[in-house]
């Protein structure tokens, strides 16, 4: 749980310190905000790393009705609902965050369309995580850019929400675990 | 700093109440001679230092060299001017973030300045005699009537007060879309380079009275076709001292890449790359950060190479790729805390490294005024402080220490009482002797090492 809370404060610095300096003197800086994108990719891979092995438990509890299907992998550790439900809406908060900032990066005019994103997105914690990763790219930083990033967010978003929608509704287990790889990583920064 | 008539000798403390920006030193520079030392600040500014051939006032004992004198200001000018970038809505610092001096050709000085965007070349010469006695022209210089001139006088040149001009001869703009790090002259004395974060740009002066021809060509470009592919930045870059077709750069992951002008006209394939393999028991949250190359230095011998990241500087030798020879951890006791580095942005520092005249020693700078040196024949390292309290004219430096865990010694310094905002992050070495020139915020301290002991004031 200590990488967890550290990953989470780790990102959500990151994305403050990214985020005012678009307002620093001079212009943004490529290779600080290269290297906050390092840490923040470090940090939500380790962070969900941490919680793949919580949600394999907590699948269980959170889709009632047909139980037993979201129990594959479920291990014998338990742990009381109210945790469960604020680690879930932490993680949602923590995974929401990049995407609020690169959507205000690019561009401001689409935000009552993001805002309906974000309330499905907070049902379901890790879908947000593949699509999340694909945008939080360089490339929001680069200028000459800005145009076609912006397209490429809506896209991503509209077929994100549909999937997310087919989540809610049905009861199998969200989203690919991350690799093994990852979860080296997080073992050994323990 | 400052342009004001504050000329004393600046090895005397400064008393200033407070710190502007813009009087932040941001560079620090010795000529090929060590007789001129540039600085260069965020508000833009150049200052010059000139070594006096003589020692004033106090009676002391004359080096053998007869060269004991110490720095005075010789000039000042405004070098670059807040821009901006109006295609893009972006303003660009007047900040100078490297001074880089050319070879002496004639009488005049000559070198580069750069802050993020423009270099420029300017030339410093110097004037101590006009003529007088025109005939056609009275003393201000208007023409005289021709019907009071009755004989022929030939004009003399007459001495006056020293008078140092500083004028562009040269502007290098619209060459790099991203922020200039370095710049650095080539052994040709006919080109240099100059580096952002994601090309290399080689400039070509041709040095004439009165015109100059330029030629620019990029020889390093490691933008990706996409930019979400990028992983890497160019952090710095420099020539080889003796040999003008090699160039290293260093980059945010830790790596260097020496290249060879000769093998094509763009070097996106190096010629070798050093790195080192990754010490998986250290990884971190922050492993990329502190890995990233914040300088890169070539040995005067052209044989081994000097980077900084965050917590070591390494010695490379360029024969050896697989890593460095030398690491020395300049402030090991920071490992720990790079969680609050990394919030109170510490972690972004980026410090500088030297060598001395003979490459037998190094030196960098940490936090607290503290810097440090290695001998390299013997791998100790001392912390000393550049800190006006514990700094009278001729006195010795006393070496310092950072206490974490161990035996406390009087006058060691704990861990978390470090100021972090007191940061030695630019310095120079003479090139032939051991006189150093560091800056700490808006001051610049030399430090001298005498001959003989004795002569030292304790």
């Amino acid at each position: 749980m200590e990488v967890s809370a550290e990953a989470k404060r780790i990102m959500v610095v990151a994305l403050g310190k990214l985020y005012s300096s678009r307002t620093q003197r001079g212009g943004l800086r490529l290779q600080r905000s290269l290297l906050l994108t390092l840490v923040m990719k470090s940090a939500r891979d380790m962070y969900h790393a941490a919680q793949a092995t919580v949600e394999s438990v907590v699948a269980g509890y959170e889709q009632p009705q047909p139980a037993a299907e979201g129990t594959t992998g479920t291990t014998g550790t338990t742990e009381p609902t109210g945790a469960q439900t604020e680690l879930l809406g932490a993680a949602s908060l923590a995974t929401e965050k990049p995407r609020t900032l690169t959507r205000v990066e690019v561009s401001s005019s689409p935000n009552e369309f993001r805002r309906d994103a974000e309330n499905k997105e907070n049902m379901c914690p890790t879908g947000p995580a593949q699509h999340s990763r694909k945008r939080r790219g360089k490339a929001a930083m680069e200028p000459d850019f800005l145009p076609c990033k912006k397209a490429k967010l809506c896209s991503q978003q509209l077929s994100v929400n549909s999937v997310l929608l087919d989540y809610v509704n049905c009861s199998s287990k969200l989203g690919a675990p991350p690799s093994p790889m990852l979860l080296h990583r997080a073992i050994a920064a323990c | 700093m400052g342009e004001d008539a504050e000329s004393t000798k600046i090895n005397h403390t400064f008393l200033r109440d407070y710190v502007t920006e813009a009087d932040v030193i941001s560079t620090v520079e010795f000529n090929q001679t060590g007789d001129l030392l540039a600085t260069g600040d965020k508000g833009g500014r150049v200052v010059i230092f000139q070594r006096e051939t003589e020692s004033k006032g106090e009676s002391e004992e004359v080096e053998e060299t007869g060269d004991s004198g110490e720095y005075n200001v010789y000039s000042t000018f405004q070098s670059h001017e807040p821009d901006f970038d109006y295609l893009k809505s972006l303003e660009i610092e007047e900040k100078i973030n490297k001074i880089r001096w050319l070879p002496q050709q004639n009488a005049a000085h000559f070198l580069l300045s750069t802050n993020d965007k423009t270099i420029k070349l300017w030339k410093v010469s110097e004037r101590d005699k006009r003529p007088e006695g025109y005939n056609l022209k009275d003393e201000e210089g208007r023409l005289k009537d021709t019907s009071t001139i009755t004989s022929l006088q030939v004009p003399v040149l007459k001495s006056t007060d020293l008078m140092v001009e500083v004028r562009p001869r040269r502007v290098f703009s619209n060459g790099h879309t991203y922020h200039v790090n370095s710049i650095s002259v080539n052994s040709d004395g006919e080109t240099y380079m100059s580096a952002d974060d994601l090309r290399i740009n080689m400039w070509h002066l041709g040095i004439t009275d009165r015109s100059f021809s330029l030629f620019l060509s990029d020889i390093v470009d490691i933008k990706p076709a996409n930019m979400e592919d990028l992983t890497e930045v160019i952090t710095a870059a420099e020539f080889h001292p003796h040999h003008c077709h090699l160039f290293v750069y260093s980059s945010s992951k830790g790596s260097l890449r020496l290249c060879d002008m000769r093998a094509s006209a763009l070097c996106d394939r190096h010629t070798k790359l050093f790195e080192e393999p990754e010490d998986p028991g250290s990884r971190s949250f922050f492993s990329e950060i502190i890995s990233s190359v914040s300088d890169v230095k070539f040995s005067h011998s052209g044989r081994y190479l000097l980077t900084r990241d965050y917590l070591t500087a390494k010695v490379w030798d360029l024969n050896m790729d697989k890593g460095p020879v030398e690491t020395y951890q300049v402030h090991e006791y920071l490992r720990s805390k790079l969680c609050s580095l990394y919030e109170n942005d510490c972690i972004f520092d980026k410090f500088e490294c030297v060598w001395n005249s003979s490459d037998s020693v190094i030196m960098t700078g940490a936090y607290n005024s503290f810097f440090r040196m290695f001998d390299r024949e013997t791998g100790r390292g001392v912390t000393l402080e550049a800190w006006r309290e514990s700094s009278k004219p001729r006195a010795v430096l006393r070496t310092r220490r950072v206490y974490n865990g161990g035996k406390r010694r009087r006058g060691d310094v704990g861990v978390d009482s470090l100021d972090f905002t007191k940061k030695i992050l630019h310095m120079a070495w003479h090139p032939s002797e051991n006189i150093i020139a560091i800056a700490a915020t808006n001051n610049l301290y030399i430090f001298q090492d005498r001959v003989s002991p004795e002569t030292q004031l304790q």
